[in-house]
């Protein structure tokens, strides 16, 4: 059952609204930013890792024909 | 000897790589599950459970500061168990574990802390108290600042996984002995003008909720540690096949 | 087997002594941060002797800290700790070697000095004795827990500041055990209750310590 009269009510808690609401938002935004960094850091590593792959295959490129022209 | 030799080869080269795939097939699901648990028991906690007779409403951040501290004693164990397999079998993914366990394990500690200090004010009128919980959970962060620290300070990676596990099994055989003389600290020097009496039962209405978010919070650590763990596979594992294969077939 | 611990035993004592200031510094430290606390706080007889007993085991364990660094450091520069863990002795007996000669030349000299810092600070003559015994047992303690810090940084160049990091928590239980020996015998009650304990951990950190600081060394010298 719903403890509060309307939305107004559930946003104050009978006064102790600051802080629950800003307790429960610190440790969401905390907990929110663990999953994130991984997702992030991932995204940067696998996109190093392509560069460098497009650099050696560019580097091959270079070194083959170089060697047909020779 | 030679058994042996092998034996490394298949924990250097092969479990990373096994690790990476089935996690990623597990970790759609586990992420739904915590999700929707954490979000059912915050709805619960947060709106439908009773309030407390003595406390109000500043008592429903028990369901955000139990499960933290929680999961911040928990997470200890889970890195220093790693770290100990990494140890003594030469496990590389435990050691990856390990390392992607502490920064966890940390934060959920500093939410179970500040969680605390801000229940604390409308409760007993301070954000702080030396209270034996929270110098407990005071004193394990500083374990996980240690081992954090630890970690990054060595310059080979092998040397850091190695002296963090040593660090880790100290600080385990240590905590229940910390906890265990913080908790005499206190009942010696126990200020009589604070008194916070947990209620020895909660109500059902008041539980319930609360192991929704426990179980919560258990599978969103898993969920933490396994993002943690399979990043920190690819940066290691980076010059292996794999790696470069499974990189090549997502980005083209 | 007792020619290792034997040996370095015998070996650090000397070179301790030809380094008499390295001893006298976490002494001199302990008096000159003594001195600054009726500054700091008040020169009142009664309201030092209050904390005289927290204050005095607070600044041992800092002074007991200071020193921890070093008991490595000199080892580990002139090659001697390479040495030692190619040696075919046990490294748990020579680690434990240099432990106790840390503790003759930093933990008995500040046991030693006590009771005359406690006697600056006012503290009341109930507590001398108990001062004494708690940190006899307590500054062992510290110099075994310290050492597990010391070797895991020994090989680092900005080591002292991830020490005190790593080996103040482990301290915790020892300063409380310690401080309250003393407080409890200043208020008039038994302090058999508080030195038991800290002899436990004594004993504790004397089985685990040496283990834990011999696995470190090898780990900070090859990794």
């Amino acid at each position: 059952m719903f403890q509060f009269e309307n939305i107004q009510e559930f946003i104050q808690m009978g006064g102790h609204g600051p802080y629950v609401w800003s307790a429960y938002l610190i440790s969401l935004s905390v907990m929110i930013w663990l999953v994130v960094s991984p997702l992030r850091r991932k995204r940067k590593l696998l996109r190093d890792i392509n560069r460098q792959q497009q650099r050696e295959i560019a580097q091959q490129g270079t070194n083959s024909s170089s060697n047909l022209s020779t | 000897m030679s058994q042996l030799f092998s034996w490394k080869w298949f924990h250097r080269l092969g479990s990373p790589r096994w690790f990476y795939q089935t996690s990623g097939k597990w970790l759609p699901w586990l992420s739904m599950l915590a999700t929707g648990l954490l979000l059912v028991g915050l709805c619960w906690g947060l709106a439908f459970a009773p309030q407390d007779a003595k406390q109000g409403n500043s008592f429903r951040i028990i369901y955000i500061h139990v499960p933290a501290s929680f999961l911040a004693l928990a997470g200890y164990y889970v890195m220093a168990i790693a770290g100990a397999i990494g140890l003594i079998w030469k496990m590389k993914l435990a050691d990856m574990v390990m390392k992607s366990a502490a920064p966890i394990g940390a934060v959920l500690t500093f939410v179970a802390l500040v969680t605390g200090a801000i229940w604390g004010k409308p409760t007993w009128g301070t954000y702080w108290v030396w209270d034996a919980r929270i110098t407990s959970m005071l004193v394990l962060l500083f374990l996980y600042l240690g081992v954090i620290a630890l970690q990054y300070s060595y310059s080979s990676q092998d040397a850091a996984s190695k002296a963090s596990a040593v660090l880790s099994l100290v600080g385990m055989v240590n905590i229940p002995i910390i906890y265990k003389s913080v908790d005499w600290w206190y009942t010696l020097h126990q200020p009589a003008t604070i008194k916070f009496t947990e209620a020895p039962s909660m109500h059902p209405d008041m539980f319930q909720p609360l192991l929704v978010m426990i179980l919560g919070f258990y599978c969103f650590y898993a969920v933490a540690l396994i993002l943690n763990t399979r990043v920190e596979v690819l940066c290691r594992e980076r010059r292996t096949r794999w790696v470069q294969e499974l990189v090549a077939s997502k980005c083209t | 087997m007792e020619l290792g611990f034997s040996a370095i035993f015998r070996r650090d004592l000397l070179l301790a002594f030809r380094h008499r200031a390295e001893i006298a510094n976490p002494v001199i430290f302990f008096l000159i941060v003594v001195t600054l606390v009726p500054l700091g706080l008040t020169p009142e007889a009664s309201r030092l002797a209050e904390i005289a007993p927290g204050i005095l085991w607070v600044m041992a364990l800092l002074a007991s800290l200071l020193s921890v660094e070093g008991m490595f450091q000199s080892d580990y520069r002139d090659g001697t700790l390479e040495q030692m863990i190619i040696l075919p002795q046990p490294l748990y007996l020579m680690v434990l070697a240099k432990i106790l000669v840390h503790w003759l030349v930093t933990g008995l000299p500040l046991t030693l000095l006590a009771p005359v810092l406690g006697m600056m600070l006012s503290l009341p003559e109930a507590g001398y004795l108990p001062l004494v015994f708690s940190l006899l047992m307590g500054t062992a303690v510290l110099s075994l827990v310290g050492a597990i810090g010391a070797a895991l940084t020994v090989a680092l160049k900005k080591g002292g500041l991830l020490l005190s990091l790593i080996v103040m928590p482990l301290y915790m239980p020892a300063l409380i055990f310690g401080a309250s020996t003393v407080q409890r015998a200043v208020d008039g009650f038994s302090v058999d209750g508080p030195l038991a304990v800290l002899g436990a951990l004594l004993a504790f950190s004397l089985l685990v310590s040496p283990f834990a600081t011999a696995g470190a060394l090898r780990v900070s010298m090859h990794g």
